[in-house]
């Protein structure tokens, strides 16, 4: 135990000092892992930094949260046979999943359309405006900063009222309190009885830019022949199933679908973006690893080759070291410790070139990048890895030098 | 007895002819002794010196230190023997050059795994021993050639071998400087070491009690003095 110890750090000493002796073909030789590393790295970094905002985003979905509308997120089904299907209507498909639906705690339908608000001399284009009714609080997970929400009396009486994102408070009214102010929404008037939290951005639909009215004057207002999506809170996440089956019951009667017929409809949750989203960065860690790979191996093709030279310009100091007693293996103990430390060099240039460029990228593009252990493991293990495959032939080449032969060599 | 041969061959193969490099040699070498083998160039004294430093095996024949038979080691087991029971001196010192005198003279005990703080210890007696406590942090390069086999010598002394074994350890010196380096071999004889030289120089033989001449391969005459 004790001679190996001293054996490896005997190792460790003769490679830096071999690496010393030729700094520059040293620092050649490990471009290659530097680059390998640095892509691994880097790719890895952006990926879960991809993950980590892709998650946030979604998570304003709500995992126990079903979506009822015509069309089904996931692009496999065709999309004109689609948009033929019968409307799904708050008066029969809303009112049957209030009426008979057992798992569920709140039904909300919600239609949508863009128009321009204005308060005073301000203005602001293109904002989201959803009409629906005093359980989309709980649907949508949405509380209010200031005031309240929409209330059963202003759904009902189809009042005049709204609740605003937190960006169109900001633009519109700047500095003044909007609440009990009139805003203008595409040329109505409603007052706004509630400032909703800060929520951020859903897979880049900016849910600040917002404003909640009741579904009645919605319609009434912005016409009712538009598509509506049904939001339904499940009572218990564990049940999501079993209310997906019991929804899916309850709409089959209501639309009439025969037993031999597909649904025409679509149960959408959280999932299915998150799955979809899997199969896309499966992708590109697929790629990611192809292209570190091959950095990699050409990288570690270049430190097995500058170990061969290595190995022959030093065929007298192994003739000697092995004239007076280095065994077998710790000549081959000390060209893979050589090939393990010029990898490593390589290797903790390429972590740090990694996160370096990974921030890089991810301060001057959309693409955002996390610094993780995971990122800095991978590359260790890589280095190991390599280090020990590229280096084994070089140091067994070496260990099996017949020691006076060796000794002869000039 | 220290070191038993006994019909010792060698046998290489030159492309398709087999050429007898040592044709069984008989010797015993009794401890304390202090003598040359001697010969032409390919009288075979070379690959001698090699299978009496186990650096190489015989074709046939046995050959036993103290009690132990090396015709029939393997690898590992010969380079334990180098290290601990033989001290090796060549004519072109073979020294790494990177390496700093004391480290050099470490380097056997790296190999048998002395920790670090003891090896010091023993590689700067050693030096001191040769002569040369000043100049333990000059490499190979910074060195004269007579410090260098110097050098060389303690290297050797470091593991307490049984025997020294030096492969014309003055060839690549000066007279005056080569005489200074038998001065030492001497005081190591004196001091109870076992010394064989390989040499083709009658004066430096002449040093030693007991000569041993080969010719093609066999032992022409073995003459003690």
């Amino acid at each position: 135990m004790m001679r190996l110890l001293i054996d490896l750090w005997e190792g460790v000493k003769i490679a830096f000092q071999a690496l010393r002796a030729n700094k520059m073909r040293s620092l050649l030789t490990t471009l290659g892992i530097v680059i390998g590393i640095t892509t691994v790295i880097m790719i890895h970094s952006i990926i879960m930094g991809l993950n980590a905002a892709f998650y946030t985003s979604i998570s304003a979905l709500g995992s126990d949260t079903l979506y009822i509308g015509k069309f089904s997120w996931m692009s496999r089904t065709d999309w004109i046979e689609a948009r033929n299907r019968k409307d799904i209507t708050l008066k029969r498909e809303g009112n049957a999943i209030k009426e008979y639906a057992t798992l569920v705690k709140a039904v909300a339908p919600t239609v949508s359309a863009q128009r321009t608000v204005k308060y005073e001399s301000e203005k602001l284009n293109d904002v989201n405006i959803i009409g629906t009714n005093e359980e989309y609080a709980i649907t949508s997970n949405v509380e209010p900063e200031y005031g309240r929400m929409l209330s059963k009396q202003d759904v009902d009486h189809r009042r005049n009222v709204c609740v605003i994102g937190w960006e169109v408070a900001d633009k519109v009214f700047k500095n003044k309190n909007p609440l009990g102010r009139n805003l203008s929404i595409g040329s109505y008037p409603f007052r706004v009885i509630g400032i909703l939290e800060k929520r951020g951005n859903l897979l880049g639909h900016n849910l600040d830019n917002e404003i909640i009215i009741p579904l009645g004057i919605f319609q009434k207002q912005y016409g009712a022949r538009r598509w509506v999506t049904i939001e339904v809170k499940v009572i218990d996440p564990a049940l999501i199933e079993e209310a997906k089956d019991e929804i899916t019951g309850i709409l089959r009667r209501v639309r009439k679908v025969e037993p031999h017929q597909e649904n025409d409809f679509a149960i959408n949750q959280q999932d299915m973006i998150a799955d979809m989203y899997k199969r896309l960065t499966t992708a590109l860690y697929a790629f990611a690893f192809g292209v570190g790979s091959i950095a990699l191996i050409v990288g570690g093709i270049g430190i097995m080759n500058i170990l061969l030279v290595s190995v022959t310009e030093r065929t007298k100091e192994i003739g000697i070291r092995k004239a007076i007693g280095a065994r077998n293996k710790d000549i081959l103990l000390q060209f893979l410790i050589e090939s393990l430390v010029v990898t490593a060099f390589g290797g903790i240039v390429g972590i740090i070139a990694g996160f370096v460029f990974a921030k890089i990228i991810a301060a001057s593009t959309f693409l955002s990048a996390t610094v993780s252990p995971v990122s800095v493991a991978i590359g260790i293990i890589f280095i190991f890895i390599v280090g020990t495959f590229f280096g084994l032939f070089p140091a067994y080449k070496a260990a099996k030098l017949d020691p006076i032969e060796a000794l002869r060599y000039e | 007895m220290l070191i038993k041969l006994e019909d010792i061959k060698k046998i290489y193969q030159v492309g398709a002819e087999m050429v007898g490099a040592l044709q069984g040699i008989s010797l015993n070498i009794e401890e304390n002794e202090y003598l040359a083998i001697m010969g032409p160039s390919g009288s075979g004294k070379s690959t001698l010196m090699n299978i009496l430093g186990c650096l190489d095996t015989p074709t046939s024949g046995s050959y036993k230190f103290t009690s132990e038979l090396v015709s029939e080691m393997d690898d590992d087991q010969l380079a334990e023997i180098r290290n601990r029971q033989i001290g090796f001196v060549f004519q072109t010192f073979n020294l790494l050059p990177r390496a700093t005198a004391i480290h050099n003279v470490e380097l056997p005990l790296i190999y048998n795994g002395t920790p670090s703080s003891k090896r010091k210890k023993i590689a700067s007696d050693a030096l001191e021993r040769v002569g040369l406590a000043d100049r333990m942090n000059h490499r190979p390069n910074e060195l004269s050639g007579g410090q260098r086999q110097r050098v060389a010598i303690a290297r050797a002394l470091v593991n307490n071998p049984k025997i020294i074994l030096a492969d014309e350890p003055t060839g690549n010196l000066d007279t005056r400087t080569g005489e200074e380096i038998m001065e030492i071999f001497e005081q190591l004889h004196e001091q109870g070491n076992t010394i064989i030289l390989v040499t083709h120089e009658e004066y430096i033989a002449e040093h030693t009690n007991r000569i041993i001449r080969l010719r093609d391969g066999k032992i022409e005459r073995d003459e003690s003095i």
